[in-house]
């Protein structure tokens, strides 16, 4: 499998990164880790006439808690967040996704912006940041805005970026004491795309769920954010009758579609299996204390 | 489009005008030459381009050798110094951790980042660790074994003064291709 | 004087492998890894569709590009009258097509040019004007009267192929009409591809002045690609060598003659310059051969007390647009009649019928080429079928109907003489290893808290080693196989064997059985492999044939070289040949052990000292053709864990009681096994490829055709009991194929027992967590 040919790229900083994508709108395509896309490229279902490799950017490797926030820089490897004691500890559902992307050897170069950005339904960290409320930051040469996940995410393979705008970092409010978060994914073997896989965040005030975030990947055209099952536990008890209906309700949000991974009945019914476990881990992991 | 590539393969310069989507297994088999890195999917399932760049394991059919300009790579054709196996070599021989050998240079070079990483790894972490490497042909029992016996040989080594500096070899004068 | 059996590294020694040494240090050579001076690159243009007309093909655009040199279409192939090829199977298939296209990613062009980045850019400009058709995917809708035609060029104008039943009909009806008991199950087996981790190709060298094609090829037959070469094209055979370099695990997908190598030879040919051509992962899984896609209709006749009396089978294979699969020339479907297994039935009737469809063609292999892993899945489905109507533990209905040990040679039903086996002793040693006992117990208390837990047995019967020349030939070679010894003064040598290793160790076991034979150190002993201008004619490695034939010639040959040394042991000690005697690796004087002679002071004198009604030299050749196949046979046990959340179905152990009789080297046997292991399991659990209603292959890469990682393989736990084959000049039965013909019925059976209790009987591979769901769902069993 050879590659189109194409011209590349490696600037030194953001500014001739947007440069050249406005020089070359359209043709052009960022290249961060290219786990994703260079099987694309040598498959040739993509063929960009411009590569522009994100690597030489500095200040897209942040990995840092600040300002009440989680900073992951667009460039933040998957490996380098699997390792990260500060996402173990207080991110523990993002580490479960980083941990379950593809294989280990091709998260040593996939990054988490690449895996945002590339907005396949299928990938994972788009339902556990949903459930995280997290915000990401899109900076081009009219300037730089945040906005939600959620408003980020348009369609399959499609996003809010605007014309020369690159994706350069996440940001994942600080979870409140007594919080948990947690991502389970179906996969019948490493390096699968998931059957279905769900992310869940809960904060705990007074044995009551005060926060619930409940993300969905590969049931749809794009990661999905269970809302009314969100609506539904908040303010509830996190018990076993709560938590079934919830994940009753996240099973309802899915629009899963019969392919290789599965029927769609049976990602449906998957996304209520796997919500009811993702919620009592995120829970345990919420009144374990330290563990969130 | 050309673009000229230089790199450090197994301590040794090569540099050249390539093409920007030559892919970084091509760049090694084809234009450095060192064949022992083999291509199995093409699609970053299997593992069998594993080499390390800058000491981190990578599936060399999914990098262009343009995104590793200037990196130090590390492949099957660096393990053994002066005549000494690496004790990963070792392992897979004595432990009978290869068949057809095709897999086998990607799952040595992973298994010797990992064992950096996780000396002392149970057989667990080791099937987790080489789970981005497939191969057909051994179910996957010996190589765990092969690991397990370059893990103990790597501790050794490590608790006994004296040995053999293991370091990549020094760099040889620049050889340019084309 | 007494040698150390382990010093020599004999039979049954596990001596580490020779040919590690190159592969450990990254300096195999497989095909990608060679690279002639001048040479260029060929890329294939395929179709997009399944079934349609070719209007035309314009090439302008790629002939263009700077670096092309040619592009070859079918109607210079047809010019030259090599459009079409013969398979293995009497049939005829396309190298391209000159009009119309039949099955998804079928070549249709190859772009030859001066790189390889290159010819895959011409592929790209290659233009060509299909007009669909409607295709054949369905076997079943093939044969319906106005199902369109996959083969129009052939004179019979069916989809419909051959028809073939093996057994006694009328007997068997009679047993199903009087039978007390019967099951039936509809059972498929779906189309999977061995997926060796290197593709196929080749570089093809047309020497211009001599005259000469050589061809480096990924082929486990080289002699009868050979052959077929010159068949083909007419060049003398002498003018054609076939190199198989290292191969990167082969499994039966490298057995057949692709287009790919056809065309690239008839690219050098033309251009006189060498080429390479090598698949890519989506082409090999795509166009290469794939194995099983067989519909079987089982029954199983019985008495009440469990007694099995006949098995009547009806089978459907779907062989693609060609039947192009890599059986014996009298055996369309294999040893498919196997299928009565390890079991005392008074008959037997099975029949298959064979069917075009527009897909890729086949009927190869999948570590297992000859229709074994379809008999032996059958039938141990349903013995366990039978237990579960009756109501009867699997293991003891087992026990009840084996072929028991003072029954062997032992005539089957279907004809096949089993040349040895301990069936109940292999069972027994499988249930104690795993504790049998202990787990259905553990079965019944997790069944009573809702857990789900099952147990599988698979005691099968393999055949192999084919094959004895009354029967078994292919394109009419009879499938013997060759081993040509020669030692050198200074006591070592040289050992040439027509089979060729994929992985499986020749290099090493072929030498410890020389020196087990001759008493010569194996690290003094060399086996070469693979090229047809020095190996002796050989059919190839396939089918766990190598060591029942080639392994039989080496031995045989090593014994011709014994007789020849005994009479230079009687020169050298001065006694008559008939007063010496081979003790310990050495030659001594009867009842004198202080007056000996080495192999390696006779290879000497076998040059320097020889006495003079005999000839110089020390050196043999057999062509070894077995009297039977062998029968290896095991007893697996698998337990499953079954997650009423997902489906998903974990195996918790495997144990794995194999018997191949006695054992050159039990490393190499161990690894073997395993890998079998894997393969078993892989199709049980994960791979499968299937067609949308079009044709689209829907499985064209490894993202989507799950092969196993470590993570999904279980630990296996391997044991053995030694059966010899009696036939067999050192006991030996073979094992490549084994454990992947024994495990998937174990899989499954351990599936089916954990639902039993909801009434399942059966459930096709590959068992996918959502088939196993649907189930839960349908008896309120899921966890909610």
């Amino acid at each position: 499998m050879i590659p189109d040919d194409f011209t590349y790229a490696a600037p030194t900083n953001l500014p001739q990164v947007w440069d050249l994508l406005r020089q070359h709108e359209g043709d052009a395509k960022i290249l961060a880790g290219g786990q994703s896309h260079i099987p694309l490229m040598k498959l040739r279902l993509a063929s960009p006439a411009y590569l522009i490799d994100l690597r030489n950017v500095p200040g897209l490797t942040t990995l840092a808690e600040r300002d009440g926030s989680l900073i992951i820089g667009a460039m933040v490897t998957e490996t380098t967040l699997e390792r990260s004691p500060l996402v173990r500890q207080r991110y523990a559902g993002i580490y479960d996704a980083s941990a379950v992307v593809a294989d280990p050897i091709v998260r040593n170069f996939a990054t988490v912006g690449g895996n945002v950005a590339h907005a396949d339904p299928a990938n994972d960290h788009p339902a556990m940041l949903l459930a995280l409320r997290a915000n990401v930051t899109l900076q081009g040469s009219r300037g730089s805005r945040t906005m939600s996940l959620d408003d980020f995410m348009v369609d399959t393979f499609e996003t809010a970026l605007q014309g020369d705008e690159v994706l350069s970092e996440i940001r994942v409010p600080s979870p409140p004491p007594q919080s948990g978060s947690a991502y389970i994914k179906l996969e019948r073997k490493v390096g699968d795309y998931a059957i279905a896989a769900v992310g869940a965040a809960v904060t705990l005030e007074n044995g009551v769920c005060s926060r619930v975030g409940i993300g969905l990947t590969n049931v749809g055209p794009k990661a999905i954010r269970a809302t009314q099952a969100e609506t539904f536990l908040t303010g509830k008890q996190p018990d076993d009758a709560s938590i079934r209906e919830t994940a009753r309700l996240a099973a309802d949000a899915a629009q899963p579609t019969t392919d290789l991974h599965g029927p769609a009945d049976y990602k449906r019914a998957m996304v209520q299996t796997l919500t009811a476990r993702v919620l009592r881990l995120a829970v345990q992991r919420a009144t374990a204390g330290g563990g969130q | 489009m050309t673009q000229h590539v230089k790199l450090t393969i197994n301590g040794r310069p090569y540099e050249a005008d390539v093409p920007s989507r030559l892919l970084l297994v091509h760049f090694i088999r084809e234009v450095a030459g060192l064949t022992g890195t083999h291509i199995g999917c093409d699609t970053t399932s299997c593992g069998a381009c594993t080499v390390l760049v800058n000491g981190t394991p990578a599936k060399s059919c999914t990098l262009f050798a343009v995104q590793t300009d200037g990196a130090n790579i590390s492949t099957v054709e660096g393990l053994e110094q002066g005549g000494t196996l690496h004790p990963i070599q070792e392992g897979f021989y004595e432990e009978h951790g290869l068949q057809c050998g095709f897999c086998t240079p990607g799952m040595m070079m992973t298994s010797i980042a990992f064992l950096q990483e996780n000396p002392d790894p149970t057989d667990d972490e080791i099937r987790h660790a080489i789970s981005g490497n497939l191969c057909r042909c051994t179910g996957y029992m010996q190589i765990v074994k092969a690991v397990q016996y370059a893990a103990r040989k790597m501790r050794d080594e490590q608790a006994t003064p004296n040995t053999a500096d293991s370091s990549a070899a020094t760099a040889t004068e620049a050889e340019v291709i084309r | 004087m007494t040698t150390d059996a382990a010093a020599i590294g004999g039979m049954g020694h596990s001596v580490k492998r020779k040919e590690d040494a190159r592969f450990l240090r990254g300096k195999g050579r497989y095909i990608d890894d060679i690279k002639l001076p001048g040479m260029l690159y060929m890329d294939i243009v395929r179709s997009p569709y399944a079934h349609a007309n070719i209007k035309s093909i314009d090439a302008s655009k790629a002939l263009a590009l700077p670096g092309v040199l040619a592009v070859i279409t079918g109607k210079d192939l047809d010019a030259a009258g090599l459009a079409w090829m013969p398979t293995l199977m009497s049939d005829k298939q396309m190298v391209l097509p000159v009009d119309r296209v039949v099955y998804q990613a079928q070549e249709v062009a190859a772009v030859v040019a001066t790189e390889r980045y290159i010819a895959a850019d011409g592929v790209a400009l290659v233009e060509v004007d299909y007009e669909p058709l409607p295709p054949v995917i369905d076997p079943f809708k093939a044969l319906e009267p106005d199902a369109p035609l996959v083969r129009p060029d052939r004179e019979a104008q069916t989809n419909h192929i051959w028809h073939w039943e093996s057994g006694d009909k009328a007997r068997t009806d009679q047993l199903f009409n009087e039978a007390e008991v019967t099951v039936k199950e509809h059972i498929y087996l779906p189309r999977i591809h061995v997926s060796s981790i290197e593709t196929c190709g080749c570089v093809a060298s047309f020497d211009k002045v001599s005259g000469k094609l050589t061809v480096y090829m990924t082929t486990q037959a080289p002699h009868a690609i050979r052959t077929v070469y010159s068949l083909v094209t007419g060049i003398q055979e002498h003018k054609i060598r076939i190199v198989s370099p290292d191969i990167g695990g082969g499994f039966g997908g490298k057995v057949p003659v692709y287009p790919g190598y056809v065309i690239a030879s008839v690219a050098s040919i033309q251009t006189g310059l060498p080429v390479k051509w090598i698949e890519d992962r989506s082409e090999n899984l795509q166009a290469d051969s794939f194995a099983r896609d067989y519909h079987i209709t089982a029954e199983l006749a019985a008495k009440n007390d469990g007694t099995m009396q006949a098995l009547r089978v009806k089978t459907l294979a779907d062989h693609g647009a060609f039947d192009a699969a890599a059986n014996p020339s009298k055996f369309p479907a294999g040893l498919f009649s196997i299928i009565t297994g390890s079991y005392r039935l008074d008959a037997a009737h099975v029949e298959v019928d064979g069917v075009y469809t527009n897909k890729p063609s086949g009927g190869v292999a999948y570590r297992c080429s000859f229709r074994v892993t379809e008999a032996v899945h059958t039938i141990e489905r349903m013995v366990d079928t039978l237990a579960q109507k009756l109501q009867r533990d699997p293991a003891a209905v087992r026990m009840q109907n084996f072929i028991q040990p003072d029954a062997f040679p032992y005539k089957s039903a279907t004809g096949w003489e089993y040349d040895s086996g301990n069936y109940p002793a292999a069972l027994q040693k499988a249930m104690e290893k795993i504790d049998y006992a202990g787990l259905r117990r553990e079965q019944a208390e997790k069944r009573a808290r809702g857990e789900l837990m099952g147990i599988g047995i698979s005691t099968f019967t393999e055949i192999v080693g084919a094959g004895p020349s009354h029967t078994f030939d292919i394109l009419g070679i009879k499938m013997f196989d060759s081993c040509e010894i020669r030692v050198h003064p200074t006591g070592s040598a040289i050992v040439r064997i027509g089979v060729q290793t994929q992985g499986q160790g020749h290099e090493t076991t072929f030498a410890q059985i020389v020196a087990e034979e001759l008493g010569l150190p194996v690290e003094n002993i060399t086996v070469e492999h693979g090229d047809t201008d020095t190996a002796p004619y050989g059919l190839g490695t396939y089918a766990s044939r190598s060591t029942p034939t080639a392994g039989a010639a080496t031995a045989v040959a090593a014994r011709k070289i014994r007789d020849k040394a005994k009479k230079l042991a009687g020169h050298l000690l001065e006694v008559s040949p008939d007063d010496v005697e081979w003790v310990d690796y050495h030659f001594q004087v009867k009842g004198v052990p202080g007056r000996s002679v080495t192999m390696k002071d006779i290879a000497f004198a076998a040059y320097t000292n020889f006495p003079p009604d005999l000839e110089a030299g020390l050196e043999a050749v057999d062509y070894y053709d077995p009297p039977n196949l062998t029968f290896p046979f095991g007893a697996y046990i698998c337990v499953v864990d079954i997650d009423r959340g997902t489906g998903m179905v974990k195996i918790r152990r495997f144990v794995a009681v194999d018997d191949c009789g006695n054992i050159i080297n039990p490393m190499i046997v161990d690894g073997q096994i395993h890998g079998g292991l894997t393969m078993g399991m892989a199709p049980a659990l994960f791979e499968a490829i299937t067609y949308d209603e079009n044709g689209n292959m829907q499985q064209s890469n490894f993202m989507d055709y799950l092969l196993p990682t470590a993570m999904e393989t279980p630990v296996w736990e391997t044991d053995k009991t030694t059966t010899p084959s009696p036939h067999h000049p050192f006991g030996a039965k073979g094992v490549g194929e084994s454990a992947t013909v024994g495990a998937p019925p174990a899989i499954a059976n351990a599936v089916v027992d954990a639902l039993s209790h909801l009434g399942v009987t059966h459930l096709d591979i590959p068992i996918t967590p959502w088939k196993v769901y649907q189930i839960l769902q349908e008896h309120g069993a899921a966890e909610s």
